[in-house]
């Protein structure tokens, strides 16, 4: 099935009245969180979505675990690290259509420049080099970054993109109210790369 | 005067493209008849003023009675020729090869001086690019920041070759050419000398006006503020023609 069928799929599936508001979730992994200040900047119509939407889990809502199961899931960011990585499959499995919200959710951007370095020296540039006081790599507590930084796709099958840096309020906007409304998304026609 | 005035002995031609019955002096090639009539076909290597390469293949077209797929840049037209310049077949492959490109250097879109004034980010949007399905190289590749007045950043350049030919046809100066094979194929100074001791180069800045991306900038822009102006291009190129 294409991502597309895929989309126009899992979105009919997920405006099932049933529980009468649409589940979404968001999750911010290896970015700057400007797509979740982008989608704040919805402004005045965050009022009408919220009548449609409920937000299940962000980091806009003190909810602390991921719902079991979820209509919308969408994520902000690149995978860097073994967390990033655990989180977007989770979204995956309990989220019923996977949204890719940015520019470093859908090719890497800004946190996949240091691909063509090693990791070792992308190590000892960052915490040992432009580090004065206390130089030390840090390994407690913290999870392992991942050798080369991927898109969202390149992990798990995403069924939306939204390139954008970030996407703007209204691509947001228009998007959202497409896949609540059972309709097939076309970001390409509202926003690129670098938008 | 008009200095591009056709020569009486060239014929004219009738074709049809895409369903619409055009006539063309035989010595036109497809993808220009498609620009004087407004037909889009999505092209990176070639430009009006410069040689013909058919390097990027973006420009594919369909021509009945052909079992290959023809690149209308590269192809004369011809008396009863009929051409289709949008297919599935052809959006798929265009399509892939806009995503080679981003998968084979790094493009980030985002911090470019070029963001928002650039032909690949545009053909990424008219080819339907809102991701890319292959696994990027990750392969970096050089910043030469020597020249007093520009920079080449060789992690965005799509090796369409406009400088190279630019800098030879119009200017005549052949600072630029191409070194390597594959994915090790760059574009050189002279001979792979910093740009900013080049013998040869004239510092017109042709070659960066006329590159489709952010590889070929001026020093000192900031992100999207590297507009270009390639209007000169044509007009330069009939008054060379017309010598």
């Amino acid at each position: 099935m294409t991502a597309q069928a895929q989309a126009a799929t899992a979105t009919q599936a997920s405006t099932q009245p049933a529980a009468g508001k649409v589940k979404v979730a968001t999750i911010w992994l290896d970015g700057c969180s400007g797509c979740h200040m982008s989608f704040l900047d919805m402004d005045e119509r965050l009022v009408e979505l919220a009548e449609k939407i409920e937000i299940v889990f962000s980091p806009f809502v003190d909810a602390k675990t991921l719902p079991s199961q979820v209509d919308v899931g969408i994520i902000e960011g690149s995978i860097s690290n073994e967390e990033d990585e655990h989180k977007a499959r989770l979204f995956r499995d309990r989220c019923k259509l996977l949204v890719s919200l940015g520019d470093c959710a859908v090719n890497g951007n800004v946190p996949a420049m240091r691909n063509p370095f090693k990791l070792e020296t992308v190590y000892e540039r960052a915490y040992l080099e432009n580090v004065n006081v206390n130089q030390q790599i840090p390994t407690d507590g913290v999870p392992a970054l991942l050798k080369t930084v991927r898109p969202v796709h390149g992990v798990v099958d995403v069924d939306v993109f939204i390139p954008g840096c970030p996407p703007s309020a209204d691509t947001i906007h228009t998007i959202l109210s497409d896949l609540i409304e059972g309709r097939t998304p076309e970001p390409i026609k509202v926003t690129r790369f670098g938008a | 005067m008009p200095i591009n005035a056709p020569p009486p002995s060239v014929r004219v031609v009738t074709l049809r493209i895409d369903g619409l019955d055009l006539s063309a002096r035989e010595d036109e090639t497809i993808i220009e008849v498609c620009r004087e009539n407004k037909i889009p076909i999505p092209s990176l290597c070639w430009m009006d003023g410069l040689s013909v390469v058919g390097a990027c293949r973006l420009c594919m077209v369909e021509v009945t009675g052909q079992n290959r797929l023809l690149a209308a840049c590269a192809t004369r037209v011809a008396e009863g020729m009929e051409v289709t310049t949008d297919s599935e077949k052809l959006r798929r492959y265009r399509r892939t090869l806009v995503e080679l490109l981003f998968a084979e250097r790094n493009h980030v879109c985002s911090v470019c001086v070029s963001n928002g004034h650039c032909e690949l980010q545009w053909l990424a949007e008219a080819c339907g690019v809102d991701h890319v399905r292959m696994p990027y190289r990750n392969a970096g590749y050089g910043v030469d920041s020597s020249h007093e007045m520009f920079r080449v950043d060789h992690n965005r350049c799509v090796l369409c070759t406009r400088c190279v030919r630019v800098c030879d046809e119009i200017e005549g100066a052949h600072t630029w050419d191409l070194m390597g094979r594959g994915s090790d194929c760059q574009v050189i100074t002279d001979l792979a000398r910093p740009w900013g001791e080049s013998d040869t180069c004239t510092s017109c800045g042709k070659c960066v006006q006329v590159c489709p991306t952010g590889a070929l900038v001026k020093q000192g822009t900031s992100v999207g503020e590297m507009v270009k102006d390639q209007h000169f291009l044509p007009i330069l190129a009939r008054r060379r023609s017309a010598r």
